[in-house]
């Protein structure tokens, strides 16, 4: 991780759509521009929906992971609209 | 000067086209959608394997996307409370409260076009389409009671509405606006071939778990049981999973139905006390209520043995954990199906 940002986690376990792309988007509320949030879910449906977030709201997802039953997904802050 | 308008997004048709109509007049549109923790969502039914067709969308997001607007998801779940517990407007056929749930949800949305300095508030309500919140005479009700007057405007059936200030200033044709009325859904659906829209989620359903009957029984239950009309975040998303099954008054089973219930109910294995079944394939159970004395924790095993593999052996063995503990090691007869009596099942 780049060492100059900010780099936080949001633990969105056992959370069903859409209150992790809620987490997501108070992480990123209140971070600056070009910090990363590290989200962890288990909802499946987070694959769909945090891309769709960060494409609505310009937002850079830089990586999606899948670990046994938990889907790991980094985005970094692109703007502050 | 561009004039901004914020859209109640639903994820359905209609507010999906009443968005599109307002964007094809130059106005800057971004959406709202509100979390109550009563979504219906294709999410929460992916958790059954009944519903795995059914795409794995939040449907205001992809409206959202269809229509390249920001969209804005605001949890109200807390204060959303009050409007389920206390309508001023009473419940429709279940505990659904459809007008207070407009009025509030349209409150919200004027709060939020104050604060961010927007000039007015679309949703995608059709006179006549549901026939609680949504009829000619509901219209006004839901404009001055949830302060916004003539600040909202409904674009699909404008033209049966007296005009609103986006159309008086002239930010909005009212000639491109429509005159949309009753259940058909035939005008939407041409207008959505007009736009482009082929896929859109399907009104059929609703949006809110509150409209439907077994899962108001069941919320109907929990309030019964507990004394008081209260309800917490958990609560109402495990209302959604799992057969429940209260043989007291004082506690519930919640049994997974199949492995992604069983996955998400071992979410909460810290919380509740929890049961399963170790020698025969069998669900996971979570007891929701008082914790279980010696003689309910044989016979929530032996109600949970009934829906293992193990239902007919002479003995099932199944381990019962209190909240976050220890589990340790029950052997019970499972009960035959005529030993729980009809009345425990919530539906």
């Amino acid at each position: 991780m780049p060492e100059d940002n900010q780099y936080i986690e949001v633990d969105a376990r056992r959370l069903l759509c859409p209150m992790p792309v809620i987490r997501l988007q108070d992480a990123i509320n209140e971070v600056a521009i070009g910090d990363l949030v590290k989200i962890t879910c288990t909802d499946p449906g987070v694959k769909n929906d945090i891309p769709a977030w960060c494409n609505i709201n310009k937002h850079m997802l830089l990586s999606m992971q899948d670990q046994e039953y938990e889907i790991i997904i980094t985005v970094r802050k692109e703007n502050d609209d | 000067m561009t004039r901004k308008a914020a859209a109640l997004i639903s994820g359905g048709l209609d507010s999906l086209l009443a968005a599109k109509a307002i964007q094809q007049q130059g106005i800057h549109v971004e959406g709202i959608n509100f979390f109550t923790g009563f979504c219906v969502e294709g999410h929460t039914h992916a958790i059954r394997k009944k519903d795995k067709a059914k795409p794995k969308r939040n449907n205001a997001l992809w409206v959202a996307e269809q229509l390249g607007i920001k969209l804005h998801i605001i949890d109200i779940v807390e204060e959303y409370k009050d409007v389920v517990i206390n309508p001023k407007h009473g419940y429709g056929a279940n505990l659904n409260p459809c007008l207070d749930c407009k009025i509030f949800m349209v409150q919200k949305a004027h709060e939020w076009i104050q604060k961010k300095g927007f000039d007015f508030l679309i949703t995608g309500e059709v006179i006549g389409q549901r026939p609680m919140s949504q009829r000619k005479e509901t219209m006004p009700i839901i404009s001055n009671e949830s302060g916004a007057d003539d600040l909202l405007l409904r674009p699909l059936c404008a033209k049966n509405l007296p005009e609103t200030k986006a159309e008086l200033e002239g930010w909005v044709s009212r000639d491109e606006l429509f005159g949309f009325s009753g259940r058909s859904r035939k005008p939407q659906m041409a207008l959505a071939k007009q736009y482009g829209f082929e896929d859109y989620a399907q009104p059929a359903g609703g949006c809110c778990f509150l409209t439907d009957e077994n899962y108001s029984v069941k919320l109907q239950d929990l309030w019964a049981n507990r004394g008081e009309k209260k309800y917490d975040l958990d609560d109402i998303m495990l209302l959604k999973v799992g057969r429940h099954i209260r043989p007291e008054k004082s506690y519930k089973i919640i049994i997974a139905r199949e492995e992604g219930e069983t996955r998400f109910l071992s979410g909460y294995k810290k919380q509740f006390q929890s049961i399963k079944t170790i020698n025969y394939a069998g669900p996971l159970a979570l007891i929701e209520g008082a914790e279980l004395n010696e003689e309910q924790i044989k016979l929530a095993c032996a109600i949970i043995a009934r829906f293992s593999k193990g239902k007919n052996a002479d003995s099932v063995e199944l381990t019962y954990s209190s909240a976050g503990g220890d589990p340790r090691t029950i052997h019970v007869k499972a009960l035959a199906a005529h030993e729980v009596p009809e009345d425990w099942y919530l539906v």
